[in-house]
């Protein structure tokens, strides 16, 4: 549960929710979007950025969110389950 | 030095790791204590500390937030997942870690309705799919994972969820580091402060490091470039006879952190008197219970929750790996009777745990090859 993984905002789902279908690692997962909400822009298709536990928790660019992938692939397992987890997961 | 080729640009780990070298003093021995779990687990998957001189030493902080969770309160949780009608919902790593008698997971094999979710808005669907059950959600983490617990409660606030309730363990990170500083057991340098948690704090928070205990930190990312190159501005800092805060993440960090979930952190949480940790005992201020404003979606007043206190079972050191006094293999059951499989303590349930982290990177074999 401690991993925070990349991922590329595809669209905007749920207006008032403030929901978004996220990809991530190649699947799409509907992710709150909520906390990015600070000032007038929250967050847009084609941002990127860091999930955890089916939130959005900060914005990032593209070399570090690939960057970060990278590293999250070399874990193994514990990412694996982690993806698994993250597949499970229906927000709706 | 084979790991530096995994690094995002290995010539510059190269350069650091020989900047480290030529920023110690030699005959001075360097504590620097990384707090976070996460850094924990990179450094014994990518062997940082075998890049480092022998008299810089690393030591493994508090900032795991499965294994500070209390016996106690996981016994808790087991009484409210056997509690009639009740779906109980919690993250994967809750699962396997001990209570007094049993785990979660036992208590899903007695028939309680124990449930895994990735996110507590999971657990709030389920509510909502469960009308006639009441689903209670444990919330554990740091101030990385408290927001989105808050954000969840809103919703259920929003959306009138009657039957959707939070047990709320959430902790904060600064007082625990503070009591390590007060305890006499452990000396320290300086702090790589965590990174995930200064995304939404900040970095103002470890600002007490340097102003009162004079130490320096340097919140870093979680690569292992990312943390050879905060242990450098640590050691320059040292140096230099400085100390503040300084950012290495700035990339993803912002200084003042995420003010919106900080704003919907305060609305839906409240801070407790005090917070048993695992292993610490009782820290004031240290832990976040519902607001009185939420309290209708408080797991603990909607339930008769025990409140049970427990002792650390005898054999287990976590308490010392928790606080960086020991390394996690002089434990004495480390990899004998405690292991991922069957443990005995919270230090080996979660890949953040440093026992864990040390057991699958095989690290304490080799530990035990040189002593
Ligand atoms: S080996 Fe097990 S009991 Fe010992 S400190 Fe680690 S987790 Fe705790």
């Amino acid at each position: 549960m401690c991993l925070a993984i990349p991922g590329q905002v595809v669209e905007v789902v749920d207006e008032h929710n403030r929901l978004a279908t996220v990809e991530v690692a190649g699947v799409r997962r509907t992710v709150n979007i909520g906390l990015l909400d600070v000032g007038d822009v929250g967050a847009v298709p084609g941002d990127w950025v860091l999930i955890h536990v089916g939130f959005a928790l900060s914005k990032i660019d593209e070399e570090e969110a690939r960057a970060t992938l990278r590293l999250l692939e070399q874990m193994g397992a514990e990412y694996a389950q982690e993806l698994d987890e993250l597949k499970a997961s229906v927000i709706e | 030095m084979k790991f530096v080729d995994e690094f995002r640009d290995a010539e510059l780990g190269r350069v650091v790791a020989g900047e480290i070298v030529a920023a110690v003093e030699p005959g001075r021995h360097y504590k620097v204590m990384e707090v976070c779990g996460g850094h924990t687990h990179s450094i014994y998957k990518y062997g940082v500390d075998d890049l480092l001189p022998s008299n810089v030493e690393l030591v493994h902080g508090p900032g795991c937030p499965v294994c500070v969770i209390p016996m106690g309160r996981v016994d808790d949780g087991i009484a409210l997942a056997h509690e009639p009608g009740v779906i109980f919902t919690c993250f994967g790593d809750m699962l396997r870690v001990p209570g007094s008698s049993q785990t979660l997971l036992d208590a899903k094999a007695d028939g309680a309705d124990v449930r895994i979710v990735y996110s507590p808005l999971d657990a709030l669907r389920i509510a909502k799919q469960n009308p006639e059950r009441e689903v209670v959600f444990f919330a554990i983490g740091f101030e990385t994972t408290a927001p989105s617990t808050a954000l969840t409660l809103r919703r259920a606030r929003a959306e009138s969820v009657g039957n959707f309730s939070v047990m709320c363990s959430h902790v904060t990170i600064v007082p625990p580091l503070r009591a390590l500083l007060e305890s006499p057991d452990l000396r320290l340098d300086g702090f790589i402060g965590p990174g995930h948690v200064a995304t939404v704090v900040g970095a103002r928070p470890f600002q007490f490091l340097p102003d009162q205990y004079g130490k320096p930190v340097v919140i870093s990312g979680f690569e292992p470039l990312d943390i050879l190159q905060s242990v450098l501005m640590v050691l320059r800092q040292l140096g230099a006879g400085r100390a503040t805060v300084e950012n290495q993440y700035a990339r993803v960090v912002p200084w003042e952190g995420n003010l919106r979930a900080l704003e919907i952190m305060a609305e839906v949480f409240a801070l407790r008197p005090h917070f048993e940790w695992r292993g610490l005992g009782f820290i004031s201020q240290s832990a976040l219970r519902i607001s009185d404003a939420y309290a209708e979606w408080d797991a603990e007043e909607r339930f008769s929750v025990p409140g049970v206190r427990v002792a650390d079972p005898k054999a287990c050191q976590c308490g010392e790996v928790l606080k960086g006094v020991i390394k996690p293999w002089e434990c004495k059951v480390f990899g004998t009777a405690c292991t991922p499989e069957r443990p005995i303590g919270t230090c080996m349930v979660s890949p953040e745990g440093a026992c864990a982290a040390y057991y699958n990177y095989g690290r304490f074999a080799r530990e035990r090859e040189v002593a």
